[in-house]
C-alpha cells in the first residue's frame, strides 16, 4: 500500500463518474471505486434519460439550481464525449382547468429558474408541437431546452475520459471498512484489498447512507423510490418528437412518454417507496397503470409494441433535496447523497459544485495543462452512411460483420466495448445497444459471448450477465452429462 | 464496394431461401443468395432431432440432413452464395430493386436485381413480449437460443430448468435438456391444451416424467444474479388464482412462446404487413404489396413443418420466374378468412390455375370442416380430423372446381371453419 490517493470517490454512477472526470483536469491522484464489476451498473443504468427542462422545482432547492446549470453543460459534453444526446424539448400536457393551473405553477418555476425558451401553450399550439398528443389536451407547457440522453453511454464516456486523464478505476471494490490514520483514510474492500486516500467523496447512490456510517460521518437514511418503465419497439407509432409529461401530482412527476435518444419509445416510470435496495422486480399492476396513463397522453401507445421492461430505484432522503456538503463530523469527507431525479441532468453541475467544496475545504487544485477533454468517437454502423460504412469496412473488416440484427451493431463496436473493459453481457449491451432491440439477444447472444471470450481469453463458463453470480452457461454439454452420471 | 447484377436476389439461406433459389435457377434465371450466417440452412442447423422431411422426401431426416439435401442442389448449381453477409436495406427503383448488404469478407455489396425473395425466417418471442413479472436475472433464455447453445456450441445453459410453452420447440428442448443431464422440472402452458404434437408430448415429456401444467402461467421470476426459482399460478376462466400459486426452484427458464416473422427490412421497404401473421400481405403469386418483392417460408407466416416451407418456397420460385417472364398479369380476386380462422394466406386467388392456401385455426376440435364460399354461395367442403391453433392447415382449390362464369371483378372467396 505504497501510494496515497489525493481523492477516493466511492461509487461509479453518473455522479461519481462526473466528479472523477472533473477532478481529472487537476493535478491530483484520484481513484474511482465501484463495487459492481462495471461502472454505471447502479441507478444510473435504469432511468428515464431525460435532461430536465428546469421547471419542476422552484429555485429554492439545490436540485433545481443544479438541474438548470447541468442542463446547459450538455452540448459541450456531447461534443467532447460523443454520447447520444438530443435536445428534443419537453411538453407537459394538461387535460383540465385544474391541471392547467398546476402547469402554470411549473411555468412560474421555469421563469424563476431562467429555463430557456419556456412557454405556456393552448390546445392548438400543443397539437402543432406534437401531433400525436391526445386531442383532449386543453393546453400545457413547452420547455424547448429539455432533452434526452443515453444515460449509461454518458457514464461510460465520463469514465473513459477520466481514465484517459489519469483517474484509476477500481471495479469490484466494495468499500466495507474505513480507518483514519495520519490525516489519511484507509479504505478496505469486502474482498480484502485496501487503499489510502486523503479525501473521500461519498457518491454511493442508494448506499450512501451505509458509506456515511462506515466512515462514522452523519447518520441519514436513503429510501429507494422504485420506478418501472417499459421499452417499446423502434417501429412503434407512439414515437413522439418530444418528451411528454402529464401535469405532476404532489408525489411524482407522473408517467411519461419518452422518445429515447436511440429511437425507441419508453413509457413510465412509476413511483413507489420500497424497503429493499435490491428490489428490481416488475409487477403486473404497475404494467396496467403505466399503459393507461401513457395512453392518456399519447393514444398510439400500445402493449403490442413492448420489447422489455426494467426497474430503477431513486435514492431519496428526508427533505427530498440533494445533500451535497462537506461532512460536519468527519474531515475531508464529502457527502453527495440523496441524488434522485434530476440527478442525471444535474451530474455535471454537481461535479463542479463538489470541486468547489473540495477547494473551500482546503484541497489544493491546480489545473493540468495537458488535460484532454476529448475521447475517441467509436463510429457506429447504424449511424454511418453507406459510403462511410464502405470506408470503415475497408479499414476494419469487423465493421462488415453485423452481429445484432435488430439494432444493426457490428462486431467492431462490440470489440471496442470489450476493449474498454465492458466484458459482461450487460456491459456490452449498454455500451453498444446490442441485445437491446426487439429480439432481446435471441440471435446474437452466443456470438457476443464468443467475441468476449476471444478478446479476454476467458472461457464461456466464466462469462456473466453482470458479474457476481450471474453466470450464463456452465461447462460443456459432455462434461456435464458425464459428471452427473458418475 | 462491389456491384452485382442478377435477375433475382434471395435474402436468407434457410430452407425457404434455398428452395426458392433452386426453383428460380432451375427455370433458367440468374439468382444469388445472401445469408448472414456462415453456412446455409438457417434454423434447421440447430434442429438436430429427427422428424423432418416425412412429406417431402418420404424419409425421416434430422434438420441438418434436410438442409444438406438443399445445400447440395445449390452447390451443384452455378449460383452465387454470399454467406456471412447481412442485408440491411432494399431500395425500389423505377426498374427493379437495389439491395444493400455488408460482410467482413466482401465489404459493401450492392445488388441490382429485377426481383427479390424475402426468406429471412422468424425470431422468437421473448420475456418482454409476454411480460413475465419478477426480477431480471441471468438464466432466462428463449428456447431457440438454448437449442443453439446446446446443439451447436456444446454449452449447458443451466442444470435445473422450467420450460414455458408446450409448442414443439419447447417439448423438444425439454427432451434435449434431459438428455444432456439437466433436471427439467416442468413445462408450463397457458392454454388448457398442449400446443405441440401428441407424439412430442409422449416422446419428450411422458417418457421423461416431466410434468405438464396446462392452464398455468409463470407469475414471477425470482433471483438477483441468476434465476433461483419461479412462481407458477393456475388460471381459472382466464384469471390467475393467486392463492394456488406454487414455487419451483430452478436456475434456468426457457421460453418457447412463439415466433414472429422477421420483417424489419420489409417494413423499411414500405411493404404492407398483415397484422395477424406479422408477415407481408401477399397476392396469389406470393408477391408483396411492393411489385417484384416476394416472400416465402417463416418470414411470410410461421410454419410448423419444414416440408410446407419447402413446398411454398418452390411455388414462390416458380411465381418469381413467371413474373420475370411477364406471365403473371392476370386478374386476381379477393380471398378472406371467415369464422374460426386466425388467418389465410395468400389473400388473393387466380381463376386460371390451382390455388394453394395455408391457414390457422382459432379453435380446438377433434372433427371440423373447412367451408368455402364464393360471394356467399357454398363452393365446397373438406373434412378435417384434428385441428388446433398450433397446427397449420393447408388446402388446395383446384382450377376445375371454380366456376369462372360466376366470377366478377368484386368476387370474394371466403374460407371458414365449422366445428
Ligand atoms: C426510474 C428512474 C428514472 C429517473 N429518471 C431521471 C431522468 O429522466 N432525468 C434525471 O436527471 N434523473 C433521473 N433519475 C435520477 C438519476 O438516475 C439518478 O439521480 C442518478 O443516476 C444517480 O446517480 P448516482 O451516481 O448517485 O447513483 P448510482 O448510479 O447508483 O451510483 C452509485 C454507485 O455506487 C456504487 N456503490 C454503492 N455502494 C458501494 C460501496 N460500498 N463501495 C463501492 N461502490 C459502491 C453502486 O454500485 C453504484 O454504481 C431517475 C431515477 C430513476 C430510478
Ligand atoms: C426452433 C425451431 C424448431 C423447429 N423444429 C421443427 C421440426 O422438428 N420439424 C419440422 O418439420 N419443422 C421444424 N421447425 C420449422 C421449420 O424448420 C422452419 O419453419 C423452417 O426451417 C424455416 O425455414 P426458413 O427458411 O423460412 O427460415 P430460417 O431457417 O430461419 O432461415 C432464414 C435465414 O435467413 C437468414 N437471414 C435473416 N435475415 C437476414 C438478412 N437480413 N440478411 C441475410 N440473411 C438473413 C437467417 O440467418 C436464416 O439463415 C422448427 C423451427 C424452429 C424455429
Amino acid at each position: 500500500m505504497a501510494d496515497i490517493y489525493d481523492v477516493a470517490i466511492i461509487g461509479a454512477g453518473v455522479i461519481g463518474s462526473a466528479i472523477a472526470r472533473k477532478l481529472s483536469s487537476y493535478n491530483l491522484k484520484t481513484a474511482l471505486l465501484e463495487k459492481e464489476c462495471d461502472v454505471s451498473f447502479g441507478v444510473s443504468k435504469a432511468n428515464s434519460g431525460i435532461i430536465h427542462g428546469g421547471f419542476h422545482h422552484d429555485s429554492a432547492t439545490l436540485k433545481s439550481r443544479l438541474e438548470v446549470k447541468g442542463n446547459l453543460m450538455f452540448d459541450q459534453l456531447k461534443d467532447e464525449l460523443h454520447f447520444p444526446f438530443n435536445r428534443c424539448g419537453i411538453l407537459v400536457a394538461a387535460f383540465s382547468g385544474d391541471e392547467m393551473r398546476t402547469v402554470e405553477k411549473l411555468y412560474q418555476n421555469g421563469l424563476g429558474n431562467k429555463a430557456i425558451g419556456i412557454e405556456l401553450c393552448n390546445h392548438e399550439r400543443m397539437i402543432s408541437l406534437e401531433p400525436k398528443l391526445n386531442r383532449d389536451v386543453v393546453g400545457g407547457l413547452y420547455a424547448p431546452g429539455g432533452g434526452i440522453i443515453e444515460p449509461y453511454r454518458f457514464v461510460f464516456s465520463l469514465v473513459e475520459s477520466a481514465k484517459k486523464n489519469g483517474v484509476e478505476v477500481l471495479t469490484k471494490f466494495e468499500v466495507a471498512e474505513s480507518e483514519e490514520k495520519n490525516d489519511c483514510y484507509i479504505l478496505k474492500s469486502a474482498d480484502g484489498r485496501s487503499l489510502k486516500a486523503k479525501w473521500v467523496v461519498n457518491a454511493a447512490g442508494l448506499y450512501s447512507d451505509e458509506i456515511s456510517r462506515i466512515f462514522g460521518a452523519e447518520s441519514f437514511t436513503i429510501t429507494p423510490r422504485k420506478g418501472e418503465e417499459f421499452l417499446l419497439d423502434r417501429n412503434a407509432t407512439a414515437y413522439t418528437s418530444k418528451v411528454i409529461f402529464p401535469a405532476p401530482s404532489h408525489v411524482s412527476k407522473g408517467m411519461l412518454v419518452i422518445p429515447t435518444a436511440e429511437g425507441t419509445t419508453m413509457v413510465g416510470p412509476t413511483a413507489q417507496m420500497v424497503d429493499d435496495k435490491q428490489d428490481a422486480s416488475t409487477s403486473k399492476a404497475n404494467f396496467q397503470a403505466i399503459f393507461s396513463s401513457a395512453r392518456r397522453l399519447v393514444p398510439a401507445v400500445s402493449e403490442r409494441d413492448i420489447i422489455t421492461s426494467f426497474t430503477g430505484l431513486r435514492p431519496t432522503m428526508e427533505g427530498d433535496d440533494f445533500y451535497i456538503e462537506a461532512s460536519k463530523i468527519k474531515p475531508r469527507f464529502i457527502q453527495v447523497a440523496g441524488i434522485q431525479s434530476p440527478g442525471l441532468t444535474a451530474a455535471p453541475a454537481i461535479a463542479d459544485y463538489v470541486k468547489d467544496i473540495l477547494k473551500v475545504e482546503g484541497l489544493a487544485l491546480s489545473e493540468k495543462p495537458d488535460f484532454d477533454p476529448y475521447i475517441e468517437d467509436v463510429p457506429r454502423f447504424r449511424n454511418s452512411s453507406k459510403e462511410e460504412l464502405d470506408a470503415l469496412i475497408a479499414e476494419n473488416p469487423a465493421y462488415g460483420e453485423v452481429i445484432c440484427r435488430c439494432e444493426n451493431i457490428s462486431e467492431a463496436e462490440i470489440v471496442a466495448a470489450v476493449r474498454q473493459g465492458h466484458d459482461t453481457l450487460d456491459g456490452v449491451k449498454f455500451y453498444t445497444r446490442a441485445m437491446m432491440g426487439r429480439c432481446q439477444g435471441g440471435f446474437c447472444t452466443h456470438k457476443i459471448m464468443k467475441i468476449i471470450c476471444r478478446e479476454t481469453g476467458k472461457s464461456m463458463d466464466e462469462l456473466t450477465k453482470r458479474g457476481g453470480g450471474s453466470w450464463l452457461v456452465h461447462k460443456k454439454v459432455g462434461d456435464y452429462a458425464l459428471e452427473d452420471r458418475a | 464496394m462491389k456491384t452485382i447484377e442478377k435477375d433475382v436476389l434471395v435474402i436468407g439461406g434457410g430452407s425457404a431461401g434455398m428452395a426458392a433459389a433452386a426453383e428460380i435457377r432451375e427455370r433458367n434465371h440468374s439468382v444469388a443468395i445472401v445469408e448472414r450466417d456462415n453456412i446455409l440452412g438457417g434454423i434447421l442447423n440447430q434442429c438436430i432431432h429427427n422428424g423432418f422431411g416425412l412429406h417431402r422426401f418420404k424419409e425421416e431426416l434430422t434438420g441438418p440432413e434436410y438442409a444438406e439435401r438443399y445445400a447440395e442442389i445449390i452447390e451443384a448449381s452455378d449460383m452465387e452464395v454470399f454467406t456471412g453477409t447481412t442485408v440491411t436495406e432494399i431500395e425500389k427503383r423505377d426498374e427493379g430493386k437495389t439491395v444493400y448488404a455488408y460482410s467482413a469478407r466482401h465489404g459493401m455489396l450492392v445488388f441490382q436485381v429485377k426481383a427479390v425473395v424475402l426468406a429471412m425466417g422468424c425470431r422468437e418471442r421473448n420475456r418482454g413480449n409476454i411480460g413475465t413479472p419478477g426480477t431480471r436475472p441471468a438464466g432466462v433464455y428463449t428456447a431457440g437460443l438454448a437449442q443453439r447453445l446446446v446443439n451447436m456450441e456444446g454449452l449447458m445453459p443451466g442444470s435445473k430448468c422450467v420450460i414455458v410453452g408446450s409448442g414443439d420447440i419447447g417439448l423438444i428442448m425439454a427432451r434435449r435438456m434431459s438428455w444432456v443431464g439437466a433436471d427439467v422440472k416442468a413445462v408450463v402452458e397457458i392454454q388448457p391444451y398442449p400446443a405441440g404434437l401428441t407424439r412430442n408430448i409422449v416422446q419428450c415429456l411422458n417418457d421423461f416424467n416431466i410434468p405438464l401444467h396446462l392452464s398455468h402461467v409463470v407469475s414471477k421470476i425470482h433471483g438477483k444474479d441468476r434465476v433461483e426459482g419461479i412462481d407458477i399460478t393456475p388460471l381459472r376462466d382466464g384469471i390467475e388464482v393467486t392463492e394456488e400459486t406454487f414455487h419451483i426452484e430452478c436456475d434456468t427458464l426457457l421460453l418457447s412462446v412463439g415466433l414472429i416473422p422477421d420483417n424489419e427490412i420489409a417494413r423499411k421497404a414500405g411493404i404492407d404487413i398483415n397484422r395477424e401473421t406479422n408477415g407481408p400481405l401477399v397476392d396469389s403469386s406470393l408477391m408483396t404489396s411492393v411489385e417484384g418483392i416476394f416472400a416465402c417460408g417463416n418470414v411470410l407466416h410461421v410454419h410448423d413443418l419444414v416440408d410446407y416451407v419447402s413446398e411454398e418456397s418452390h411455388r414462390c420460385g416458380a411465381f418469381v420466374s413467371d413474373y420475370l417472364e411477364h406471365q403473371s398479369e392476370t386478374k386476381q380476386f379477393k380471398m378472406v378468412s371467415g369464422s374460426n380462422l386466425k388467418y389465410v394466406i395468400p389473400n388473393q386467388f387466380r381463376a386460371d390455375r390451382d390455388n394453394h392456401f395455408y391457414m390457422r385455426s382459432l379453435i380446438v376440435r377433434n372433427h371440423a370442416e373447412l367451408v368455402l364460399t364464393l360471394d356467399g354461395k357454398e363452393l365446397g367442403r373438406k373434412k378435417l380430423r384434428h385441428i388446433q391453433p398450433s397446427e397449420m392447415i393447408s388446402f388446395t382449390l383446384k382450377e376445375k372446381d371454380l366456376d369462372k362464369a360466376a366470377l366478377d371483378d368484386n368476387s370474394t372467396l371466403e374460407i371458414s371453419l365449422v366445428g
